[in-house]
């Protein structure tokens, strides 16, 4: 197979778009798609800190590489949940990655905030542990970001991500979680940082492909916890049929991004207000993740 | 040949020569979920493997709560 650009020995294969690149023209390919996504969505300028959520796989820490290499003033966030030696392999890529490139990596212990690592949090609350897990890691993405100065956390979904977390929401028709799935989510809040998702328009392969070529050390094993996780059969799914029909996820994805989800977007209407415990901002009286910090303490003691 | 899968790390031995695309199929490995890795390169679908040459074909999917990791 053929690069499309020079001719040479092609390294991926791109379905979706009908060609295949060689490893220079690929990364070159990557880095356009990044820099589309930035500019697009108004995701950040040259002149702010950026906050990198990393977890030592490969979309974050290629992000974190993609955002470095182009010049963007960045910083890390590793968030250790505890899960035995997945997390401690995974927080030694980081701080390697950070090292190496004479970075500063902000680490959190969710532990410390929920009262338990994941694991017994899982035992706890009996509540997927994936769930738990989600809701501690955005809960702490924004906590850190405020209290570090950044306006911004950028992390590493990708476009399989973003499409099996569509499939899952239009599956169960969770309207209020569809005006929510962008690629840029603004602050509306001044205790609420912007999110966004520069990664949005690649592949979950060609992000493997791509740390695979810049030579970055990522943890390849799984979360021991992800078996059975319901966005992995999404996402198998999914799986057959981009085989069957390459593009579809894309089409999925950027299809309700322009035409349907400004239709959901119009309805929402949130209030805002602060947690009485811990002052982040919720939509109730007291936030959900206090609300699982009081379980786990109840449980646990 | 000797192919190296990842989660859980598993090896086989394949006998013959045969496309990257042939080899997944025997698998039952979809190409788009994977990277075939051979003396650190990788390899298109098309890629004759086989003989002496080992093969890593590791997993691309990450998921769960992990998923934007």
């Amino acid at each position: 197979m053929k690069c499309r650009k020079c001719g040479g020995t092609a390294s991926l294969e791109l379905r979706r778009h009908n060609a295949a690149f060689c490893s220079p023209h690929f990364i070159e390919f990557f880095r356009k798609q990044v820099a589309e996504a930035i500019h697009r969505h108004h995701m950040f300028t040259r002149e702010e800190q950026i906050m990198v959520a990393v977890s030592g796989g490969k979309d974050s820490l290629a992000l974190w590489d993609v955002l470095i290499e182009d010049g963007y003033q960045t910083a890390g966030l590793y968030l250790d949940l505890g899960i035995f030696d997945y997390s401690k392999e995974s927080k030694a890529k980081c701080e390697a990655f950070a090292a190496a490139r004479g970075q500063t990596l902000h680490i959190e212990r969710v532990a410390e905030a929920v009262g338990a690592p994941i694991p017994v949090v899982q035992q706890a609350t009996r509540r997927p542990t994936c769930s738990a897990c989600g809701l501690s890691k955005r809960y702490l993405m924004n906590r850190a970001a405020l209290q570090h100065g950044y306006p911004v956390v950028a992390t590493g979904h990708n476009l399989d991500d973003e499409a099996a977390t569509l499939f899952g929401s239009v599956m169960h028709w969770q309207t209020d979680a569809l005006p929510r799935q962008s690629p840029a989510l603004a602050s509306t809040h001044p205790k609420l940082v912007r999110r966004v998702k520069p990664l949005y328009r690649l592949s979950e392969l060609e992000t493997a492909a791509f740390a695979f070529l810049r030579g970055i050390d990522y943890i390849v094993e799984e979360c021991p916890f992800a078996k059975g996780a319901t966005s992995i059969a999404h996402k198998q799914v999914l799986d057959r049929l981009e085989d069957e029909s390459p593009g579809s996820k894309h089409n999925f994805l950027f299809g309700f991004l322009e035409k349907a989800r400004p239709a959901f977007e119009k309805v929402e209407n949130v209030e805002l207000h602060e947690c009485t415990s811990c002052g982040q901002v919720t939509t109730g009286a007291i936030c959900a993740f206090c609300k699982l910090a009081d379980l786990v303490k109840r449980r646990t003691s | 040949m000797k192919v190296i899968l990842r989660n859980p790390r598993r090896e086989v031995d394949v006998e013959g020569k045969r496309r990257v695309k042939e080899l997944l199929t025997e698998l039952g490995i979809l190409p788009s979920t994977v990277l075939v890795i051979r003396d650190n390169e990788l390899l298109t679908s098309d890629a004759m493997v086989g003989g002496d040459d080992v093969l890593e074909v590791r997993p691309v999917m990450s998921g769960g709560a992990g998923a934007g990791a």
